[in-house]
Parts: C-alpha cells; structure tokens; sequence
C-alpha cells in the first residue's frame, strides 16, 4: 500500500450496495490481459474473488507466473478501471494459493485465444500433460491437428512456439500449466 | 542458532540460487545460437527471477531490517550471499550451459516438490507454484542433455568436455547442512535424503539416454555456497548485476 491511501481510502469509504459486486465483475470483465488482448483477467482466470470489505471493494488477484512481469500492470490496470466505474481506492490483494493453472481459463477465454491466433492449452492439468507428454494442439488458423512445436518457449513465459503442418503458419500455443 | 534463523537462511539461499542461475541465464541475451532459444533461456530466467522475489520479500520480512527483496538482491557482497556453486558457474558453451541447467533443474524440482509439503503455508504457496514452472524447464534441459550427449560426435565431445567442469559443484545439491536437517525434522522442508536420491536416480537415467559416463559422486571441497565461501566468478557477476543500484542508489524505474 502507498503511503497516503489509507487515509484517502477511509474518505471514501461506503457500505455495499446491491449490485455492486456484478457491476465490479463487469468492469473486470473488460480489463484485458496486457500480453492477451482478446482476453479478460476474469477470462483468465486470475480474478479470483471480489468482496466488500470495510467500505471498500476487495480484489483477489492470482498470478499465472512467478515471473510474469504483467502481473504489476494487469494490477494497475484492474485498480485503474475500478476506479472509473466509481470504486473508491479498491484493495487488491494478491493471492499465490493455490497456485494459478490454465483450468481457470473460461470457455469463452478459450474461444478468444483460438480467434486471436493462440492455441488454447489442451484440456486440464492432468498428470499426462504436465509429466511431458505431446499435448494435442490444433492451429488456431485453419483447425489441423497436424502441428509440430517450434521451441518450448514463445513470445512469453507462458505460451511455447508451434507451426502447422497444413497451412504453414507458426502460432503461439498457450501452455498447459 | 534457532530455527527460526535457520529458515531465514535457508529463504536466503533458495532466492539467492534463483537469482544467480537467473542472471546467468540473462547473460545469453543477444548471444544465445539461435532466437527460439534466446527466447527460452530468457523465459526460464524470468521465471527464476520471480521466484527469487518471492522467496527473499519472505527473508525481507522476517530479518525486518529495514531492507526489501531489492536490497537484498543488489546490496549485499558475495559473501553475503548463499546461492550453490553451480549456479555461479561461467556459461561457458552450450554444453556447460544446458548441463548446469540440468543438475540445477533436477534439484530445484525435488525441492519444491518438497516444500509444497512444508508446515509454513507461506512457503508451501510459493513452491507449489514455482514446482509448476520447473518441471516444465528440467523436461527442456533434459532433452537438450540428451540431446547433445547423443547427437553428433561434436556435441558429445562437447558434452565430456563440459562435465569435469561442473561436476564437482554437485556435491552441494546431494549434501544438506545442519540447519537443512533441522528443517526438515520440524517438517518445515522436505527430507534431504529423498531428494539427492531422487537427484541421483534422475542424473543416471538422462545420462544412460545421453549415452554420457556417469561420474563417481563429487565430494567436498574447501568452497561452499551455503556459508557464503563462493568462486571468484559471483564477484565478478555480481559487479554487473549490482552496478545500477549501486551506482544510483535512489534510482527507480
């Protein structure tokens, strides 16, 4: 917390109103993911609970990395929007457990990746994908199954470098973590 | 010494690990042989790096000296730090490289795998997640090791090449101290003896599918990480790594 927040915070301070908490889910619905931006943090998966909390609006944040140097501007970003909407100095809490997994990624998220030139990861975290067997990954182009991995690692910490075999066109696979 | 200071010790040398392993790592930017690569190496490090944050904003807190994860990463000496040997190593060529990262990567897994189970629910988080990214980097340098031990007669001459000069820095990734082993009887990291025979186990079956000679354990010698005794090339590192902040002491960015 910066110095001088509490005690602005505490001006603004009000009870909840009824709709609040849809209306902030709203909001973050429109924040997109800096590095993804055809997805939302609520997408994501990252947002992980919004509350009402001594006259403030609470927000549980999940990073997808350790590393993931998006994490203080996806912050920024839900703090800025929130407060357009008319949240007064919300609190953002960042939460580590348990840790972020692309289980989280919604439906929707997923069809947003795939329409944005990304490949979703596949299916769930089980223990086949995460011990290293070759997920099935489809190309976000042209839908073949027919791809093959590039480099383990792609534009960001969280996406691996794939091409596809029909249509030619390398492509971002989001991974499976 | 108490327990308590035995885990801030041991927060230190975890964060201290990562930190050095991911600068080293950085230092392939704009040299690594080829982009994807360059990518990768780059990637792996920031995820080092943010797990370094995690594990010295813990070992800020409970020294509550007035010092943040930054000042501990940019204002202490060597001999201040705790970070292995191993991860100080010069890169040296690929081979060194990805054979570092492998020794490094089958214990950093092992690791984690074991503080995911600690009593501190603060460190078992942080593990938890960072067991995550690290299984992902020990698969990609053990195939590279694979790799390059059974590719071309280069590689593989490379790769024999490479071993007598990391090898001997082992000795500390299968060998805990004393404060390491009170940790783990009060259940606050896993057990040292699962690890360096886990450790072992993993080093033996990536070499037989390298094609590479296993060598005899490495045993100790007069440096050690752990207690700050480190080689003359964390100085060096460090006098890059640290000369901004040093330089600038108020600088931010």
């Amino acid at each position: 917390m910066r110095s001088g927040e509490l005690i602005a915070s505490d001006r603004g301070a009000r009870p909840a109103q009824p709709d609040d908490l849809a209306q902030a889910w709203h909001v973050l619905g429109q924040v997109m993911d800096p590095e993804v931006p055809a997805v939302s943090v609520v997408d994501l998966g990252i947002v992980r609970g919004l509350a009402w909390q001594a006259g403030h609006l609470e927000v549980v944040v999940t990073p997808t990395y350790s590393g993931c140097p998006a994490t203080e501007v996806i912050e920024s970003d839900i703090r800025d929007a929130l407060v357009q909407a008319g949240f007064h100095a919300p609190r953002l809490q960042r939460r580590l457990t348990p840790a972020w997994t692309t289980d989280w990624i919604t439906e929707r998220g997923r069809a947003q990746l795939r329409e944005y030139g990304i490949a979703p990861p596949d299916g769930s975290t089980s223990k086949r994908t995460l011990l290293g067997e070759a997920p099935q990954v489809l190309c976000p182009q042209c839908g073949s199954a027919h791809t093959e991995l590039l480099s383990q690692f792609g534009s960001t910490a969280c996406k691996a470098l794939y091409r596809c075999c029909d249509c030619r066109e390398p492509f971002d696979y989001f991974k499976c973590i | 010494m108490s327990i308590e200071d035995d885990l801030t010790r041991y927060l230190l040398h975890l964060g201290d690990t990562a930190l050095i392993q991911g600068q080293r790592l950085s230092q392939w930017v704009g040299h690594a042989p080829a982009l994807e690569e360059e990518l990768a190496l780059a990637n792996v490090g920031l995820d080092l790096f943010g797990q370094a944050r995690n594990w010295l904003d813990y070992a800020a807190e409970r020294l509550d000296d007035g010092r943040d994860a930054d000042a501990l990463a940019f204002l202490r000496t060597e001999r201040e730090l705790r970070n292995l040997l191993l991860v100080e190593q010069p890169n040296g060529d690929y081979a060194v490289t990805m054979l570092k990262q492998f020794f490094y990567d089958a214990w950093h897994c092992q690791v984690l795998q074991g503080l995911s189970g600690s009593r501190d629910e603060r460190i078992a988080g942080i593990a938890a997640k960072g067991f995550k990214e690290v299984t992902y980097h020990l698969r990609r340098s053990s195939e590279w090791v694979e790799r390059l031990g059974d590719g071309t007669d280069e590689s593989h001459a490379r790769m024999l090449a490479a071993l007598p000069k990391v090898w001997r820095f082992t000795v500390e990734l299968v060998n805990a101290d004393a404060g390491e082993q009170r940790l783990a009887a009060a259940g606050l990291i896993g057990d040292p003896a699962t690890l360096a025979a886990a450790w072992h186990a993993k080093v033996a079956e990536v070499f037989t599918r390298a094609t590479l000679p296993l060598p005899e354990p490495a045993s100790a010698f007069y440096l050690n990480g752990r207690e700050g005794l480190h080689s003359e090339h964390l100085g060096l590192l460090l006098a890059e790594m640290q000369y901004l902040p040093r330089a600038y002491p108020d600088a931010v960015w």
